[in-house]
């Protein structure tokens, strides 16, 4: 299975390869698209089958000068391989959707070569192919982030993620050669033989999350995610939230569980699950506020990533705490909710894809109504925003249920501290869950109800064949996932014992629940009891409701009629997607993300309409920055004035310089 | 080779002189007095080319010397005392630096030359050790008359006789293949010959040789 799985990350790379003269043939768009769609159904067929068999490694004939690279597939990296590779199935569906006569080669290139390098991290055995397979990730995503050269904004975004890249893979490198310490062997068996202890484990964990962290999108180093992700084309988007973010959180858990030893004390998971938990605030409340589909999605991303985070921190907790049982729960719920957040995510990311291709506006306020022009979109959507908002039945909510089942046992740990922290954190969770169903609430609201806020919204079309299938299948697989998560978990039991140390219970089939006599959640009944309510309200108020059906104008809340130039009515007879976000934004937007309104009066007298200003920005960059702009700014005028200099002045600097250099020789000759 | 044989003790001397006249052409003040004193060292030059010609019996760098009396003695000043008349510079006084600051400053640099010189050469033969601190000390001399210097012309003496300091490395090197210092003696005449054509498209233009009214001309001005 390896073999194969190595062979398909070849095969992807010469894709990469072909793009270019792919590019030029009318088709050739549509079969590198169809082709990376294929590879990634087949990566995760190959994390079933990995999952399924036992584990395996392979030394290819090749490498670094030091010796082959290492390949191995066990149970954590096929199950990161699920997620990965249903999000490129996915993703290349509904490109393949999209792609009509030929495509830019810088459009086509670097996407093989993206997946290529997701998977090379996953299937890594030794720190020189996971950073390879890392480093091609995050460069050629950003080339697909920064395709789009013309945007001020793009050029920002992208040269903010390559900062953030740069430092993320400078951090993992670090993190490696303190792991492997002086005998500087960075193969994962050499490195499991040596774990780390006391202040040398903790520095690795630091550059961890500095690495990995930066990259799955941990605050503070979230703030390149939500202006990265949506300046790429959709379905780079929709795998950069779905999958790319997915290996940045396999890279941790491969560190904290596998490669740091089993003996790690119960604190090491302390600093993932505070910035997990005040991650997932963070996101879903810029989620809440954010006015660009894309945006409010990554933001979204964001609110998943810590959440599963705060996942895989218990997990460590309870394993330093010798509670294996509860550190299979903590670690099923990451794993399960990074498979659910995958799909949702991809689909709801394709979504706004979608609505962008037909209604041409990824800003809320210009959308509204593409239920009627878009149904097929609308219920996909509908299923996922369900999912993201954590719903039952949907597969978000068993995933967020059992983590925080998770979060409500970790008193078991008996550390006052520790119990103190996990419960501010089990409210963090809960705040952030409650923050994102508003959010996705006011998504999908104003994108598929109301009335169209502009002709062209009105005049939306929708999609047929690969992109459709591509929002179906996704669609689909969370409805699934969300009925059935107790044979998904019973197919992560391999790699939750490599999570727990311990072999983990089987969940059964219809039912998932925190151990023996825990709590327990039947997805499929209460999906029947949802549906028996929904049908029993739908079948009143049918029964209540006069014959035959009218259709009226809309009720414009008491405004006046709309002039007769607005066919469509006024749009600003509609809540805007600010006005929607305001309760929250001044509840909660003012302490965390800066929000300010102001209004401005007009005087006595004058004829002018009063404005009422409002916004937020996240500080996060700014602080993190802090005065490193101004003295590059300083340097920077320092330096151009060095090119003012007159012809004498500047032979005077080179004859400093000599004399300089020639006394410094003096002075170590002297010495 | 040792202190106090004649060879040694002579190419010291002519070494030394060079060096001298370095010092000279730092603080004059006359354009040609400037000349003079370049032609004198490069006549300086040609002989301690010529002597060690004899004392290391390589009669290659005869043909060093021959050039050197011939470029830098001869015909460059010649050269540049023409321009000086074409350009009608007899009486010009230009700032140098004086006497005085002139002399610590040469002394300092020669100070450091021998400084630096003299222990990264260990292990080399005494002859070459010293004729490298007395090149190094021209050439830095060279460049800081450049430096202080305002007037196009000056400024080429100042690199000509950087050029100078160069060559006398090279001549008291044993070893030093001809091709160096034929194709160095080539660049040297070129280089006159670029200055000298710069110098009088300065003075057609801007009706001065002092290269700082170049400055309001150059692009990107802030």
């Amino acid at each position: 299975m390896l073999t194969a799985l190595a062979l398909l990350v070849g095969l992807l790379a010469a894709l990469g390869a072909a793009a270019v003269p792919l590019a030029r043939a009318a088709n050739g768009g549509r079969l590198l698209h169809g082709a990376t769609a294929l590879a990634g159904f087949l990566l995760a067929a190959g994390g079933v089958v990995g999952l399924l068999g036992g584990p395996a490694t392979l030394d290819l004939p090749f490498g670094p000068p030091w010796g082959p690279m290492r390949l191995a597939l066990d149970a954590l990296s096929s199950w990161f391989l699920l997620p990965v590779g249903l999000s490129v199935g996915c993703a290349g569906l509904f490109a393949l959707g999209g792609a009509y006569g030929p495509v830019p080669a810088r459009d086509l290139l670097p996407w093989p070569i993206f997946v290529a390098g997701m998977v090379l991290t996953l299937l890594a055995a030794d720190g020189f192919t996971l950073l390879l397979g890392f480093e091609a990730m995050s460069l050629a995503s950003w080339a697909l982030v920064a395709r789009d050269g013309a945007g001020a904004e793009n050029q920002r975004a992208a040269r903010i993620y390559l900062g953030f890249a740069g430092l993320g893979g400078l951090c993992l490198m670090l993190g490696f050669g303190l792991l492997a310490g002086g005998a500087g062997d960075v193969a994962f068996a050499a490195l499991r033989d040596d774990p780390p202890e006391g202040a040398r484990a903790a520095a690795v964990l630091a550059l961890l999350l500095a690495g990995a962290g930066s990259k799955a999108g941990l605050a503070p180093l979230h703030v390149w995610l939500p202006l990265a992700h949506p300046a790429a084309p959709t379905h780079v988007s929709a795998a950069m939230s779905g999958a790319m973010t997915k290996v940045a959180l396999y890279v941790i858990a491969r560190f904290i569980f596998d490669l740091m030893g089993p003996a790690q004390p119960f604190w090491m998971g302390t600093p993932l699950i505070a910035l997990g938990a005040a991650t997932a605030v963070i996101g879903a409340l810029r989620a809440a506020l954010e006015e660009d589909s894309k945006v409010l999605l990554a933001c979204s991303t964001i609110e998943n990533v810590g959440l599963i985070a705060v996942g895989l921190g218990l997990a460590l907790a309870f394993r330093g705490a010798d509670l294996p049982a509860l550190a299979a729960l903590a670690g099923g719920a990451a794993l399960l909710h990074a498979l659910n957040h995958a799909v949702f995510k991809t689909l709801l990311f394709l979504v706004a894809g979608e609505v962008l291709h037909g209604a041409l506006s990824r800003r809320l306020d210009r959308l509204g109504g593409l239920i009627h022009r878009m149904p097929v979109t609308a219920w996909a959507a509908l299923i996922g925003a369900a999912a993201a908002a954590s719903l039952p039945p949907l597969s978000g909510f068993a995933s967020e249920w059992l983590l925080l089942q998770a979060l409500l046992t970790a008193w078991r740990v008996g550390d006052i501290a520790f119990q103190m922290g996990v419960a501010a954190a089990t409210t963090l969770a809960a705040l952030a869950a409650a923050l994102a169903a508003a959010a996705m609430v006011r998504f999908w609201g104003l994108v598929f109800l109301g009335r169209p806020r502009t002709p062209r919204a009105a005049g939306a079309e929708e999609s047929t064949g690969a992109a459709r299938i591509a929002l179906l299948v996704p669609a689909g697989l969370t409805l699934l996932l969300g009925l059935f998560p107790g044979p998904v978990l019973d197919l992560a039991e391999p790699a939750l014992r490599l999570v727990s140390g311990t072999a983990a219970p089987r969940a059964g089939w219809f039912a998932i629940g925190a151990g023996d006599g825990g709590a327990r959640y039947w997805p499929v009944p209460v999906a029947l009891l949802v549906a028996a309510a929904v049908g029993l309200a739908v079948w009143l108020v049918r029964r209540r409701a006069p014959a035959g059906v009218q259709r009226g104008p809309a009720w414009d809340c008491g405004f006046i009629a709309a002039p007769p130039h607005f066919p469509f009515g006024d749009p600003a007879g509609q809540p805007s997607a600010a006005g929607f976000a305001q309760p929250l934004r001044r509840m909660l937007g003012q302490g965390l993300l800066a929000a300010h309104e102001t209004v401005t009066m007009p005087g006595p007298g004058e004829t002018r309409a009063a404005v009422l200003r409002s916004g937020f920005a996240d500080p996060a960059l700014e602080t993190l920055e802090g005065p490193l702009p101004r003295w590059r700014e300083a340097a920077a005028a320092r330096a151009e004035r060095l090119r003012a200099l007159s012809i004498r002045q500047c032979l005077g600097l080179t004859f400093g310089a000599v004399v300089l250099m020639l006394a410094l020789l003096a002075w170590i000759g002297a010495r | 080779m040792r202190f106090g044989q004649l060879s040694y003790d002579l190419s010291h001397l002519l070494g030394g002189a060079v060096l001298l006249l370095s010092f000279v052409l730092l603080y004059q003040r006359r354009i040609g007095a400037v000349i003079n004193a370049f032609a004198t060292q490069g006549t300086l030059l040609a002989m301690a080319a010529a002597w060690a010609a004899y004392a290391q019996g390589t009669p290659g760098l005869y043909l060093t010397a021959l050039l050197a009396l011939a470029v830098k003695g001869v015909l460059i000043p010649l050269a540049l005392h023409r321009l000086v008349r074409e350009l009608n510079l007899h009486r010009t006084v230009e700032t140098a630096l004086g006497v005085g600051p002139s002399m610590i400053a040469g002394v300092a640099l020669v100070g450091l030359c021998i400084l630096v010189t003299l222990p990264a050469t260990e292990g080399a033969r005494l002859l070459s050790r010293e004729t490298l601190a007395l090149a190094m000390s021209v050439v830095l001399l060279g460049m800081l008359m450049m430096i202080t210097r305002r007037n196009a012309i000056s400024q080429v003496v100042g690199l000509l006789s950087l050029e100078n300091g160069l060559i006398l490395a090279a001549v008291g090197v044993a070893g030093m293949p001809l091709v160096v210092e034929l194709s160095t003696a080539a660049l040297v005449l070129m280089i006159a010959l670029v200055a000298g054509v710069f110098a009088f498209q300065i003075r057609e233009r801007f009706d001065t040789l002092d290269t700082g009214s170049l400055e309001e001309h150059r692009g990107e001005q802030r």
